[in-house]
């Protein structure tokens, strides 16, 4: 059995690593590789993802409003509610345009992506839920249409194709800063300290509450 | 007595899982009562000592010795083959979902693990903590396939026995959600550090450097970020910088002595050491070199931490340096003023534990915690330190400093430059826990 073989690879490995106990990871490396050449168009089926700054990636395909709303109110409304507005499973995916400096922020698709195009990267990888990379190219961008115009980002007359959609101009995407950690600046003060703060405190020092 | 017989001495201080208990202590176990009736016992007859040296009695003895049944009789034999599993005793050793947000499906979803009651560095495979995006996926790892191309100068296709035939190499290291203490910021919602910060655990992977089957698959000096993808109904994706990649990303197979369990990703994850968990993408199917990340919702619309004015932090994938006591903690109680030893861990995603200080009195004063070797880099970490209670109310919490210097910020500290809304994560702040005089001890963040 192919398995068994597993195993006993696993074991002649471990062996060999508890051999060379202080062998760097370097050390262990072979010349000889165990990969198989495959060709790109091979590759393709499962090459899915979607650049979404630029939409590269988009497959051919298109869809519009109307087109939307029936794939959503067969395959989407069960879990996320009639238009979009929030259903049984999940909160709402429509609104919250203008509200990244209120409290609470609304996290939705048109609120919240910087590009258009990563709509359409999730809802093939991973929608509807039950049946993953079910709907077809047509489907994702018909549904994907249907969303932003419910977001009112496009008119009901938008057809959704790689081109157009990549054109769609987001609310939200000068929004995001890279990552620029370590922020905070603690000190190990270990006697005569200010008492552990809270957010309550910084809000209060800042004006902000 | 060994540091081992003093540690399990120091733990039947704690009435440990007092919060989902009746106050009433009973005096007999019924024969099946298992071992809270014994922890109970044990508290009963503590009370009943106290009592007596409190009474004026002579002095407080224990009971005459009884020869038990299990020094009378065989054991079981053992069995032709078997997964050995817990004594029943400890079948309440389990991971739990959040009892904070009750999620209506249970697919994309959490459960935490309980470091109250983890013995040692290691957490046990079976209560690892879970986060996955459509449910755990079941993976024939004969049919299984792992892809590399994009940027490379040949795509190369992988089985898992193709995988396994490379020198593996193991490590010790913490894996923590990026969302780990998310619903503690400002008020005291979490009961149990296993609901307050039991998506954090620690394991020793096994498995084959990815440097290495890039450098195969010849990486394209236009490379510069390496895409993640999950073969589960998810889908899960995340852009890695080439950098980390070449330093220490491992694709895993490995995880604490066994393969991987299916939560786990198996048959192969990456792990990506000391980044938030949701890098180490599981159920590998996929990795494509690219010049610059994808941008998909996993790297916007979620994984973002909200700042000010509006803007959000991207690509935030270190997991700073953190430490939190883990006895006592949440919905324990002491057994009365004396002797008990705080113990806890620290860890860091950008280097090893240097220090760790605990308070008693809320952060006015903070003394050194001992550390116990192993101390390893990108690992969970575990410390110690004596206290004598009083018997007064106590506000105890534990600061950790890193090999980088950094030293583990208040909440207040990390308010100053984030903005607190929602929710938000990388919560790396101080945790303190409230010690009544009744010796109760509860959340005290906020």
């Amino acid at each position: 059995m192919r398995l068994g073989k597993l195993y006993t690879a696993l074991m002649g490995a471990l062996i060999l690593s508890l051999g060379a106990a202080q062998a760097s990871a370097d050390e262990n490396r072979l010349s000889a590789g165990f990969g198989q050449p495959i060709s790109e168009a091979d590759i393709q089926p499962w090459d899915i993802d979607i650049h979404a700054p630029s939409g590269a990636g988009l497959p051919p395909g298109e869809g519009t409003v109307e087109q939307g709303r029936q794939v959503y109110e067969a395959k989407c409304l069960a879990c996320h509610g009639e238009k979009a507005a929030g259903g049984p499973v999940y909160g709402s995916m429509v609104g919250g345009i203008g509200s990244m400096t209120e409290r609470p922020r609304v996290l939705t698709p048109g609120s919240m992506y910087p590009y258009a195009p990563i709509l359409f990267d999730y809802t093939r990888r991973a929608m509807p839920m039950d049946a993953p990379q079910s709907l077809s190219n047509d489907e994702v961008y018909a549904v994907s249409a249907y969303i932003y115009y419910l977001n009112e980002l496009i008119d009901e007359d938008f057809k959704m194709n790689a081109e157009t959609m990549a054109g769609i101009q987001m609310p939200n995407r000068d929004a995001f800063i890279v990552d620029d950690r370590p922020d905070a600046q603690a000190e190990r003060c270990m006697s005569d300290c200010p008492p552990i703060g809270t957010v309550a405190d910084a809000e209060w020092k800042a004006g902000d509450y | 007595m060994t540091s081992e017989d003093k540690s399990i001495g120091s733990k039947l201080h704690f009435r440990r899982d007092a919060v989902h208990q009746p106050a009433e202590v009973e005096t007999a176990a019924p024969p099946s009562a298992g071992r809270r009736s014994f922890l109970r016992n044990g508290a009963a007859m503590a009370g009943m000592a106290l009592a007596g040296a409190g009474g004026g009695a002579s002095v407080a003895h224990a009971a005459k010795m009884t020869v038990p049944e299990w020094s009378r009789t065989m054991g079981k034999p053992i069995p032709a083959t078997d997964y050995g599993m817990p004594i029943e005793y400890e079948s309440d050793y389990v991971r739990t979902r959040s009892d904070i947000f009750v999620n209506r499906q249970n697919y994309s979803d959490w459960s935490m693990s309980p470091l109250q009651r983890q013995q040692g560095i290691v957490t046990p495979n079976g209560v690892f903590f879970e986060r996955h995006h459509n449910g755990t996926a079941k993976i024939d790892p004969e049919q299984h396939r792992l892809v590399i191309h994009g940027l490379v100068k040949q795509p190369l296709v992988f089985t898992m026995s193709d995988l396994m035939r490379y020198p593996s190499v193991s490590k010790f290291h913490f894996m923590e959600c990026s969302g780990n203490t998310l619903t503690d910021w400002r008020d005291p919602r979490s009961t149990t550090v296993q609901q307050s910060h039991g998506l954090l655990s620690c394991a020793q992977w096994t498995g084959v450097p990815l440097a290495w089957l890039l450098d195969e698959a010849g990486v394209d000096p236009k490379g510069k970020w390496v895409m993640l993808e999950g073969g589960d109904g998810s889908g899960h994706l995340r852009s890695i910088p080439m950098e980390k990649i070449m330093d220490d990303v491992l694709i895993a197979f490995g995880q604490n002595g066994e393969m991987l369990r299916a939560e786990q990703g198996y048959p192969i994850r990456a792990f990506v050491p000391g980044w938030e968990g949701n890098t180490s993408v599981k159920w590998l199917r996929r990795i494509k070199v690219v010049e610059e990340p994808a941008h998909v919702r996993g790297e916007t619309a979620r994984y973002t931490d909200p700042m000010p004015d509006g803007k959000w932090r991207q690509f935030s994938m270190e997991m700073e340096c953190k430490s939190v006591i883990t006895n006592p903690s949440g919905g324990m109680s002491l057994r009365g003023p004396g002797f008990y030893e705080i113990q806890g861990f620290a860890w860091s995603g950008n280097g090893k534990i240097t220090h760790v200080d605990v308070t008693l009195d809320g952060g006015r004063t903070w003394r050194e915690a001992t550390l116990e070797d192993p101390v390893m880099d990108k690992c969970l970490t575990r410390f110690r330190y004596r206290w004598d209670w009083d018997g007064g109310p106590a506000k105890i919490a534990s600061r950790a400093v890193d090999s980088t210097g950094y030293v583990q910020p208040t909440v207040e500290d990390l308010a100053r430059e984030r903005e607190i809304v929602g929710f938000v994560q990388h919560h790396n702040g101080i945790f303190p826990w409230a010690v009544s005089e009744q010796g109760e001890v509860t959340n005290a963040i906020g």
